[in-house]
Order: C-alpha cells, then structure tokens, then sequence
C-alpha cells in the first residue's frame, strides 16, 4: 500500500538514548521516547538496535525505503568494555556509541513508514527483547562492502524511458558526487580533532613552563603576571578540550552519519534498477515463450502447446506484475528522496548553527580570560 | 601596516610598520634606524636598512643601504670580537630567515593542484601567500630589532663597524670577505663551553654578581623550556587553522548552502596563530637569546677574575724566586684593571638588562592580551551574523 504523505510534525516523537549502564560485560541504554505528553522508557542493549535494523531492512528495503543506517561496531571499543577498562578513552567510546543510537532512532521514528511497523513498535514499547542473532555480520564496513557490491553490478546500466528516469540518473549522479565530497570533508575534520587535541596537550604543557618561569622571574609584578598567564593557558586547554568535542560530536558524528546515509540512499537506487531488470527479463523471457509457441503452431503437437500457453499466461501475469512494482518502487524511491533531502538539510542547518554556536560560545569565554588578565600585565612595573 | 607588491612569480616587496619586540630605554633621536621594506628572491632576502641622523660622524643625514642576513651575522660577529666590548652584552644576532615551513606546503600544494577546483587552489594559495608574508614580517622584526638594540646603546652605537653597516653603498659581501674567518668565533664558543664548567666553580667576590648568576642560570633554563613549549604550541594553533582552510575549500564543493559562515571564520583563527606566535613565542626566543648573552657577559667577567687570580699567584711566585717581579707586577695591574672595567660595565649592563627585560615583557604580554581580545570579539561579531542569517532562512 502506498503511503500518503503525511506531515510530520503530527508525529512528532522525540526520542533520547541515555543512561549507559554496565550489566556484565555489556552496556545497556535507557531508551526514552515521548509520544502525545506521555513518556516511555525501556532498557535496551546496543545489538538490539542492530537487530531492529536488520529486521526493518529485510522488510522495506525492497520497497524502495531509505532505512537508517546503524552505528558502527568497533572492535576496539569493544574489547576496552568487555575487558572492563574504565579509562576517558572507554568513556569517550561509550558515549560516542550512546549519541550514534540516539540518533539512530531519532530518524528511524521520524519516517512515517517506519514508525508504522510493528517492529519498531516492539522496540519501543516490549519490557524485554530476546537476544538478536546474526547481528555480528552487521558491521559498518560490512554494510558499506554490501552496498558497493550492489552498484558495481548495476552501475552499466541506465534506463532511457522516459523524462522521469533522467531525474533518477540525475539524482544517483548527485549522491554520488556528494557522498565523495563529504568523504573529503569528513577526513579534514577528522584532522581537524586531532590537531585541535593536540593544541590542547601542548597548550597544557607551555602553562606549565609559563609557571615555572613566574617562579624564577625576580621582577614581582612580572612574577604575578607570568604565574596568571599559566592560569589563562589552562583555561585556554580546558576551551580547547570542550572545542574538539564539539568539532567531534557536532561536524564530524554528522558528516559519518550522512555518508552512511548516502549509501542508503543509493541502495534504494539501485534496488529500483534490479526490480527494472526483474521486468525486462521478464519481458524477454515472455517474448521466448511466445517464439516457442510459434514454433510448437507450426510442429503441431498439441499437448506441448498447451503447455506453452500456460506458461506464457503465467508469465504476462509476472510482467504486470513486475511492471507494478517498478512503477510503485520509482514512486516510493522519488518521495524517499525527497524527504530524505528535506530533512538532510533541516539536518545540517541545525546542527551548523549547533557547532557556530559551540563557538560563539568559545570565543564569549575566550574573552573573559584575556580580559581579566589585561589588567594583571598592565601591573608589571 | 603591512603590504605586498608582486613583481613576477616570485613574492618581492614587503613594506612593514615598527613593531618590535624589544624596547627602547634611551629616547635619544640622534640615531634612528628601520627597516622600511624586504626584497625575497629565491633564497635570498634583501633588508633595506634606513638611517635618520643628526650625528656628525655621518656623512649624510638621511640614508638607506641594501644588506643581506650575512652581512648582519658579520656586524655581530665583529662586536662579539672586539676586546673593548667584553664587558657588555651584545644583542643577540637575528636567527637566519627560514621559509621553509611555507615553502614545503607550496610545493605540496602544486603536487596537488590536479586534484582541487580552481577554487580550492586560489583560496589554498592565499593563504599560503600570508603565511609567508607572516614570515616575512618576522624575519624583518628580528633583524630591525638587532640594528635598533645597537644604536640605542651609548658604546656600540659609536661602534666603527656599526658605521660601516649603516653607511657604506656598496656590496658588503667583499669587505666581509676581508674580515677575521669565522672559524676564529667557532673556538671562542668551543673554548666558552669548558670555560663555564671550570668557572662556575670560583668563588664570587661580589654579592650582585653571585645573584646574577644563579638567577640568569635558573632563568635561562625555563626560558629554554617555555620557547620549546610556545613553539609547540603555536604550531598546533597554525594546524588548526590550516585544518580550518582545508574545511571551507572543500565546503565550497558542496551544494550545502549554510557554507558560508564556515568559510568567514577560517581566516580568523589564522590571525589568532600568528599573532600569538609574534608576540609571544617570539617575545620568549628574542629573551632566550638575550638571556645567553647576559651570560656570555657573567662569563667573560669570571673569565677575568680567573686571570687576576692566576696573576696573583704567578706574583706571589715572582716574589718567591725573585725574578722578574715588575713584569708580574704590570701583569698583575692589567688583569684587575681589566677586571674592575668588566664588573662596573657589566653591573650597569645587567641592570639595564633587567629593566628593559620587564618592559619588554610587559608591551607584549599587554598587546597579545589586546589582540586576543579583539580577534575573540570579532570572531563573535561574525558568529552571531551567521547564526541569525542561518535561523532566519
């Protein structure tokens, strides 16, 4: 059944992830949601989220549905909690993971499909999930390999029908393109974490050396204003600190989150060519039918000819068939696209103004420190 | 106020503002000196070295002269030598301009022009170009700082050799050539380092100078340390903000059009990188350097004691034997002359050290804390823009 376009602020479920608890040697998570000023929690663990995707993907991707890409294993990671190592590296990796589920299911209750199926429904609502199987298949590179391997199949092939396919060529071209772009962006952001946290190492260690050195100074004013410099270089360390999060959490979380995404959104494309080429077979397997039918009128053997007329019924039933899901699954494909684009730019609008406003709020601070220490190095006589 | 003239592919023309560094305790106007602007070829940079003065010993009142890095290494060098100036600190020499961090990301930057928009490279090379001009500034500022030492001091500034450097239109490289071999600096340095595990053993007659001593020592081990640190440091806000570059470069491949905020902002955090790295980092290496002069200074001195104390003994010993006492005599005379002249120049020098130590510390830390200041204030000026804009779409 196709699905009218419903607006979606009258489905407007805010969920949150919160809570990491350490329950042997896994981590559950109290999930949150909020429908219509009444609140729901349930504890859930990271592989029921992968669970929930696998079951959403065996059902809607078919149709044409972008499903929401799950976060991705780390091995790593992992290991760290499994062994039970309880350092900020753990802490970080945890809380990276607990702001991948949030949003995660964020935008898997805000497609208006998804949010309909029974599945999710469970999720969100049943006390206790059994233990999802075959989830350890599910890695991010493993789900990346399988997209990739899909377009290359298709990747020859263009349809030429009609107007409308130009749009769908012209659409795949421009995911592709941006999906390369953010890729480039992602790694430059990532450099920029890394550089920003060593600013941060090496911003703590000159504030050290700028105390040491008011130590010695024998000039008292010089002394105190050198001492309050080391101050404001701490302070600086702990803005840096907070800035790398951010330049983490805000841009690059969303940039690896879109590119995901992005393959998702190609796998939709490439799931409407095979269902085109499901029906061009078809086709051709009818017209074969339909040659062997001849040749049998000719040879005149009756029982063989009534065999082949069955099967050629049978076959213009599955070419309509074909022909209807190509035409629902172009359809379910455009209006996925559409508001996927909708909301990836209501997405990277927020969180821009998120990250400018991490920075506004950096730099408010910034001139708090120098401004109090202004008057400590005009002291220095 | 600085600006950049190109003539050809090459960057040339620099024409920069006074800032300096160090300060200038003596407001005496008979003899003034700048580098009004830079040449760069290849290599090589060409400092064009003006001289205002109402001095006599000129020839003219109003002057420039084109010199080179080496040319200044020599008039260092040459006060270094000079016998008469033991007793004073010499300013350090300027480090040698070094491009190379810029130069090694143009480089990259051609490697990798095939891979970017004509957008991406112009905007890359921009800021590339300032990164060199950034350089460039630093370079002048040492050099013109040396010169402006030299003639606020009331000894060296009457120097012969200064005159020359200041005076003489023609290419110096040649009288250069004439000069002591350099190779005559390298065994005082090898020889001051035996010296100053030998003579921070003697004992100390003087109260002023056993203070020195232990503060300059002290001090001059944390400044090391604390121009290490800063280097560091600013080398990372630099990365930074080249990270910051990279971002808005690719941004403007994307048709994302929240991009534009972004791309405002990148150029500010690389103004923050470089003026903290003017007034701080370079503050704390021109101390650095300073500091080890101040303690060339303490050791010419103790190197002196040293001799009078030997002299003494080799009196004591002419007595002994009764020969040639009067030779000892004059020899022992010579070397606690030559020791009271290096105490008393040496006590004015290190006082004056210190006061113009604290100043200088005081005009950088002061000017830094006002740039940060303003940098943070436009930054959020900015900011706030681009997140109405944003809100308001």
């Amino acid at each position: 059944q196709l699905e009218e376009e419903k607006d979606e602020d009258s489905f407007d479920m805010e969920v949150a992830v919160t809570n990491p608890e350490k329950i042997g040697k896994e981590y559950f998570f109290l999930t949150i949601f909020e429908l219509m000023n009444r609140t729901f929690s349930v504890w859930r663990r990271f592989s029921d989220f992968l669970g929930l995707y696998e079951k959403l993907s065996v059902k809607h991707s078919l149709n044409g549905c972008i499903i929401p890409p799950p976060p991705e294993k780390s091995v790593v990671g992992m290991t760290k909690v499994k062994v039970g190592k309880d350092d900020s590296s753990s802490a970080d990796f945890v809380e990276r993971r607990r702001a991948a589920l949030e949003r995660y299911l964020q935008r898997v209750v805000c497609h208006p499909s998804l949010l309909q199926d029974p599945d999710v429904r469970e999720f969100l609502e049943r006390d206790e999930l059994p233990r999802a199987v075959g989830t350890h298949t599910l890695s991010g590179a493993g789900f990346l390999k399988m997209i990739n391997r899909a377009s290359d199949a298709v990747s020859k092939m263009t349809i030429k029908i009609s107007d409308s396919d130009a749009w769908f060529d012209n659409k795949l071209q421009e995911v592709e393109s941006e999906e390369l772009q953010l890729r480039k962006l992602h790694a430059v952001v990532d450099s920029l974490v890394n550089h920003r946290k060593e600013l941060c190492g090496n911003t703590a260690v000159f504030a050290k050396s700028m105390a040491m050195l008011g130590n010695s100074e024998d000039n008292t004013a010089l002394s105190r204003a050198l001492s309050q410099l080391a101050e404001v270089e701490d302070k600086m360390e702990t803005l840096h600190q907070e800035q790398a999060a951010s330049d983490f959490f805000i841009l690059a979380e969303l940039l690896a989150d879109y590119i995901r995404l992005l393959g998702a959104v190609r796998g939709c494309f490439e799931q409407r060519m095979k269902t085109w080429q499901r029906w061009q077979e078809a086709q051709s397997t009818l017209q074969k039918k339909r040659e062997v039918e001849a040749k049998l009128l000719w040879a005149n053997k009756p029982d063989k000819l009534q065999q082949a007329k069955e099967e050629i019924t049978e076959w213009e039933g599955k070419v309509t068939q074909y022909e209807r899901d190509f035409d629902r699954i172009s359809v379910t494909v455009r209006k996925e696209f559409l508001r996927f684009e909708k909301q990836k730019s209501k997405d990277f609008k927020s969180q821009i103004v998120k990250y400018l406003e991490s920075l506004l709020q950096s730099q408010q601070r910034h001139v708090k420190f120098w401004e109090a220490f202004l008057p400590e190095a005009k002291a220095i006589a | 106020t600085s600006s950049v003239r190109r003539n050809g592919p090459k960057f040339t023309q620099l024409i920069v503002g006074a800032r300096s560094v160090s300060v200038d305790l003596n407001n005496d106007a008979s003899l003034l000196i700048d580098i009004p602007d830079a040449l760069c070829e290849r290599d090589k940079v060409k400092f064009t070295v003006h001289t205002k003065t109402t001095l006599s010993s000129f020839q003219k009142p109003d002057f420039s002269v084109p010199r080179q890095h080496e040319d200044f290494i020599w008039l260092h060098d040459a006060l270094v030598e000079t016998e008469d100036y033991a007793g004073l600190i010499i300013p350090p020499a300027p480090p040698k301009p070094d491009f190379e961090s810029p130069r090694e990301k143009m480089h990259k930057l051609g490697e990798g022009e095939a891979t970017m928009t004509k957008e991406e490279y112009t905007k890359m090379k921009q800021e590339l170009e300032a990164e060199y001009l950034a350089v460039f500034k630093k370079t002048v500022q040492v050099h013109e700082v040396f010169l402006q030492r030299l003639s606020s001091h009331p000894i060296l500034s009457k120097d012969r050799n200064f005159q020359i450097f200041l005076e003489y239109d023609q290419d110096l490289s040649v009288r250069r050539k004439n000069a002591k071999e350099t190779f005559g600096s390298f065994f005082k340095n090898m020889v001051k380092s035996a010296d100053e595990v030998i003579i921070s053993g003697i004992k100390e007659v003087d109260d002023f100078f056993e203070q020195e001593k232990t503060f300059l020592l002290d001090y001059s081990s944390k400044i090391k340390d604390s121009t290490a640190r800063a280097e560091k440091m600013t080398r990372s806000h630099k990365n930074v903000a080249d990270d910051y570059i990279h971002i808005s470069a690719t941004l403007n491949s994307l048709s994302v059009d929240d991009n534009t905020a972004l791309k405002k902002y990148t150029n500010v955090e690389g103004r923050v990188a470089s003026d903290e790295e003017l007034k701080l980092t370079e503050l704390l290496r021109y101390y650095m350097l300073d500091i080890q002069a101040a303690k060339d200074l303490l050791y010419r001195r103790a190197r002196a004691l040293a001799d009078y104390e030997n002299s003494n003994k080799a009196l004591d010993k002419a007595r002994l034997k009764s020969k040639d006492i009067t030779q000892a005599e004059e020899h022992q005379q010579q070397c606690l002359q030559k020791f009271d002249k290096l105490s008393e120049s040496g006590k004015r020098e290190l006082t004056s050290f210190k006061g113009r130590r604290v100043v200088a510390f005081r005009k950088n830390l002061i000017e830094m804390a006002e740039l940060e200041i303003k940098h943070a204030k436009n930054n959020m000026a900015l900011l706030q823009g681009c997140i109405e804009l944003l809100k308001s779409n």
